[in-house]
């Protein structure tokens, strides 16, 4: 958290572009030097319905939405012209003002569209602008945008009489539009935009301080989501063949994929349900291609059963989950972390996989990368867990850290030599022979002369015929769970998925896993300087944990909050049954009500659980021990 | 060279190459119609020119799915009803496979209906063989989705109330380009009709009877047959979707009056497969994507090219 920081929230309704708008004013903000930092709140609907979109951006790091915000933007909802609007929505068209004025720091700065919105409406406006000092400017955006063009384009008016109030540089601003659209409608869009920007300039004397900081970050950045992360690492670890069912928010990743796999002469297939979309992905990775799927909550349910088939027959496999509101269809557009058992337990018998959490889209991109290397080298399936926050919120992020090789490599796949080397000496090729090393077996793809083989979903020797032998079945066993054992040893060796923020020595500890991850960090930034002693750890080593590390941390903190986005403390469990002691270090900080995490709440959770100083009453989080007292 | 070095090779092939050394009678009962489908299969890879190892052979669960074990190609052996959506992903990833899916009626037609639904309506270029007795076996005699009404079994103990499946109309409905349906007691029409489905270029759909001698007490069930394309008694335009229709109808409920009516019931030759539709569309790369990871010339495209969107 920084003083010198803008956060821009522009609300409305679904179907008003408040996406799109927001996109491109929050490139506009990265192309003048700023760290950017973006969070969508939206329901589940496609028209109307009261959404926003924050945008942080400082010219510091921002790793997360910030605590509340200075400036809204409220735009009409675009269900005010809807003509069964009394029927359905009630009063909603004041939403985008009424609803947003909660987390409006003091001094903090509104423009709404006097065009569609009346704060007569709202009953005790007035007051709180007088007790908050805010500054308020009712621009008829409606009205500017319908003069030049199309009343839609009021999304145009909105940042133009933002730039003014802020005294923002246009010309980012301009060179996206002339990106993104042409003739006619760029005329009436840049016209507005600077009709917008002028007659604020004219008519309203500027009765706030609040001002766009000064951007000097001059990397090269790109602002993407944690989704473009996980569907750029894939594509540059060679997937070629993407099946899937449309859910939020894993549609997100099934999209982009989707419509750029073509161009890279890949396969995308949108499929009937989720079983059918994991088994494709068998399907095509047993062929030889580099395959993933994915959904979220209760369409990942559905494919564990493919998930296990894909670890009986070593079939490698990277699966997507991107965590909502749950139990069953719960929030669709809400974000949760409450998948990680099902993630980490779901499907039958003893079976393994790898999973990774990400917390930000450059660990996306990495992560994603190494799911598939290990998918592909130890034959397992590898799982790459995130959330709808992740999934949509877009950050920049240093273009060099997507300047990377291609990785086509599928794996151990044996040779003509290989095979006809079996052929003489044993009579045919033993798919599944242990050869001692991490378990992993080398597998031939159909289409090989003289690797014919059976891949089962049931036991089988080493041959792949279905086998009930005990011998057998525990050779098969313990060579398959032996993966996981290798696989921690190589991330052991070559990785640092757990970077740990702040002093080293500090005497206390917060824990995360996935998109708590910056929330975190800067929570962590704001104790340190008022005399708090802590640090913090993001846990993206899920299966195989990462126990040494974890250890580590534990062991040198006197306590630790481990922070996550769900009721029943599903990751503090994790590292207690992981590790099998530090019961009495752990406290969890829990919420789930469907928004992120704050840092203020992580801030006042600590200080609460820490010396009492904190308050956390007013927030929808809990704080609760891992040993019950 | 390329990995796929089965692919293409001309050679004799021999019926023989296809049995592995693994003895079927391990879960099939005596007089099982399953013996019928492995045996027209071994006759009629030959002629079709597949050698074993070009062919991909995936089964879903129950006495039907053993039938990957006791058929030696490339085999996989997946989950209940799944067969079809592995299959097909593999055929996608690599064309040059031949690629047969099988599975039993409860597998086909009840738990993966609704992939049998959807790669028929795509018209996946692969053979679909279906074991229809009536019954579920390898669980022991519960009644499934082509049982007949009243059928009595341990989970209806008082008669099913459900009407069975039509697989044929199912079929052509949902889109298949070629439906016959054969038995395993009539095993020079099931070996000719397994050659026509491999070498359809489309999706070939073959409900295939096997009579069940020990939880379908009757092992003659489907004795006698009727060819239709051999009897003077059934005159239709198998090219035609509403003639076929009424065919298959007639067919359907003759069935279960004890009258067993096989044969080609429809024909489509001028659909084209999946494969063919998506790459006219540019979805599909003409190329096997999986010779493609093999190929040390590619030159593999990253991601980098496509950040300028998001500056």
């Amino acid at each position: 958290m920084t003083d010198d920081e803008l956060i821009w929230r522009i609300a409305g309704g679904s179907g008003d572009g408040i996406d799109s708008t927001s996109q491109n004013f929050a490139k506009a903000l990265m192309r003048s030097g700023l760290n950017v930092f973006t969070h969508r709140h939206y329901p589940s609907r496609i028209r109307g319905g009261h959404t926003y979109v924050e945008i942080r951006a400082s010219d510091d790091p921002v790793k997360s939405r910030g605590d509340g915000y200075n400036f809204l933007l409220a735009l009409g909802d675009s269900f005010a012209r809807n003509p069964q609007e009394e029927a359905y929505y009630g009063n909603e068209e004041i939403k985008p003002l009424s609803e947003n004025l909660d987390e409006l720091r003091e001094g903090g700065v509104i423009v709404y569209d006097a065009g569609l919105l009346d704060t007569d409406e709202i009953e005790d406006f007035d007051e709180r602008v007088e007790e908050n000092d805010w500054h308020v400017y009712d621009l008829d955006l409606r009205g500017l945008a319908k003069e030049h063009g199309r009343e839609v384009m009021r999304n145009t008016a909105g940042v133009g009489a933002t730039a003014a109030l802020l005294d923002l540089d246009l010309e980012p601003i301009e060179s996206l539009m002339e990106d993104a659209m042409s003739g006619d409608v760029l005329e009436a869009n840049l016209t507005i935009l600077h009709d917008a920007y002028e007659s604020v300039d004219e008519d309203y004397e500027h009765t706030h301080d609040l001002r766009a900081p000064e951007g000097t970050v001059d990397e090269e950045q790109v602002l993407v989501s944690g989704s473009h992360g996980i569907a750029y690492g894939a594509i540059d670890e060679g997937c070629r063949f993407i099946s899937g069912y449309p859910m939020t928010p894993w549609t997100d990743v099934f999209t982009i994929m989707t419509q750029h796999l073509s161009e890279f002469g890949g396969i995308s297939e949108q499929v009937e349900d989720e079983i059918a979309a994991a088994s494709l992905a068998i399907g095509a990775s047993h062929a030889g291609a580099k395959a993933m799927s994915g959904s979220s909550g209760g369409g990942f349910a559905l494919m564990s059963e493919p998930l296990g088939l894909a670890e009986m027959t070593e079939t490698p496999v990277v699966l997507v989950e991107s965590m909502r509101a749950g139990p069953s269809t719960g929030m669709p557009t809400k974000p949760e972390q409450g998948d990680l058992e099902h993630v980490l337990y779901t499907s039958q018998g003893d079976s393994n996989r790898v999973v990774f959490a990400p917390g930000d889209p450059a660990e996306a991109y990495e992560q994603t990368r190494k799911a598939f290397e290990l998918a592909y080298d130890y034959q397992i399936p590898a799982i790459v867990l995130y959330d709808q926050k992740l999934s949509g919120g877009h950050q920049t992020v240093p273009e060099a850290v997507f300047d990377e090789e291609p990785n086509p490599d599928i794996g151990s796949v044996v040779t003509e030599e290989d095979l006809e080397e079996a052929a003489q000496e044993a009579g045919r090729f033993k798919r599944y022979m242990y050869d001692g090393e991490g378990g992993v077996s080398k597998r031939s793809l159909p289409g090989q002369k003289g690797g014919n083989y059976l891949a089962s979903g049931n036991e089988h020797n080493e041959v792949g015929h279905i086998s009930e032998d005990p011998d057998n079945r525990v050779i098969q066993m313990n060579r398959r769970m032996a993966k996981l054992d290798a696989i921690r040893e190589e991330l052991d060796e070559n990785a640092d998925h757990q970077p740990v923020y702040g002093p080293e020595d500090a005497d206390y500890g917060i824990l995360t896993f996935g998109s708590a991850k910056g929330v975190a960090e800067e929570a962590v930034d704001v104790l340190n300087d008022e005399g708090h002693s802590v640090k913090a750890m993001n846990v993206s080593d899920i299966m195989p944990f990462a126990k040494a590390e974890v250890t580590e941390f534990l062991e040198s903190v006197d306590e630790a909050l481990v922070v996550e986005m769900n009721a029943t403390a599903q990751f503090r469990r994790h590292i207690q049954g992981q590790l099998g002691r530090f019961g009495e270090k752990l406290y969890s900080l829990l919420k789930y009500d469907g928004n992120p995490f704050e840092p203020a709440e992580v801030v006042d959770g600590f200080r609460t659980r820490i010396d009492g100083s904190g308050d956390i009453s007013e927030y929808n989080v809990r704080i609760e021990s891992a040993t019950g007292d | 060279m390329s990995v796929f070095n089965a692919i293409g090779e001309e050679r004799e092939i021999d019926r023989d190459e296809f049995t592995p050394e693994i003895e079927p009678q391990a879960t099939w009962c005596p007089g099982c119609g399953d013996f019928g489908v492995l045996k027209a299969l071994k006759q009629a890879m030959p002629e079709v020119g597949r050698n074993p190892e070009e062919s991909l052979l995936v089964t879903g669960i129950g006495c039907s799915g053993k039938l990957s074990s006791y058929f030696r190609s490339y085999g996989f052996h997946s989950i209940h009803g799944r067969a079809l959506p592995v299959a097909r992903a593999a055929k996608m990833a690599n064309p040059d496979l031949e690629v047969i899916a099988a599975g039993g009626d409860g597998d086909g037609y009840g738990i993966g209906g609704n992939h049998f639904m959807h790669t028929a309506r795509e018209n996946h270029d692969m053979t679909y063989i279906v074991f229809d007795n009536e019954i579920f076996g390898l669980t022991k005699g519960q009644t499934s989705p082509t049982s007949p009404k009243g059928h009595k079994s341990k989970t209806q103990p008082h008669g099913s109330a459900k009407s069975p499946i039509r697989p044929l109309s199912l079929g052509l409905t949902s889109g298949a380009s070629y439906i016959a349906r054969t038995a395993a007691v009539n095993p020079n029409q099931a070996k000719e009709i397994l050659v026509e489905a491999m070498e359809h270029d489309g999706f070939a759909h073959v409900d295939f009877l096997t009579q069940c001698p020990t939880w379908n007490k009757d092992a003659k069930q489907y004795v006698p047959y009727i060819d239709i394309q051999d009897s003077d008694d059934y005159d239709f335009d198998i090219h035609d979707r509403r003639e076929a229709a009424e065919m298959m109808y007639e067919a359907e409920d003759a069935l279960y009056e004890g009258e067993v009516l096989t044969g080609r019931f429809y024909v489509d030759e001028d659909r084209p497969s999946y494969q063919e539709e998506k790459q006219a569309t540019g979805d599909m790369p003409e190329e096997p994507l999986a010779e493609r990871y093999f190929d040390d010339d590619y030159e593999w495209e990253r991601s980098y090219d496509l950040l300028d969107r998001h500056k």
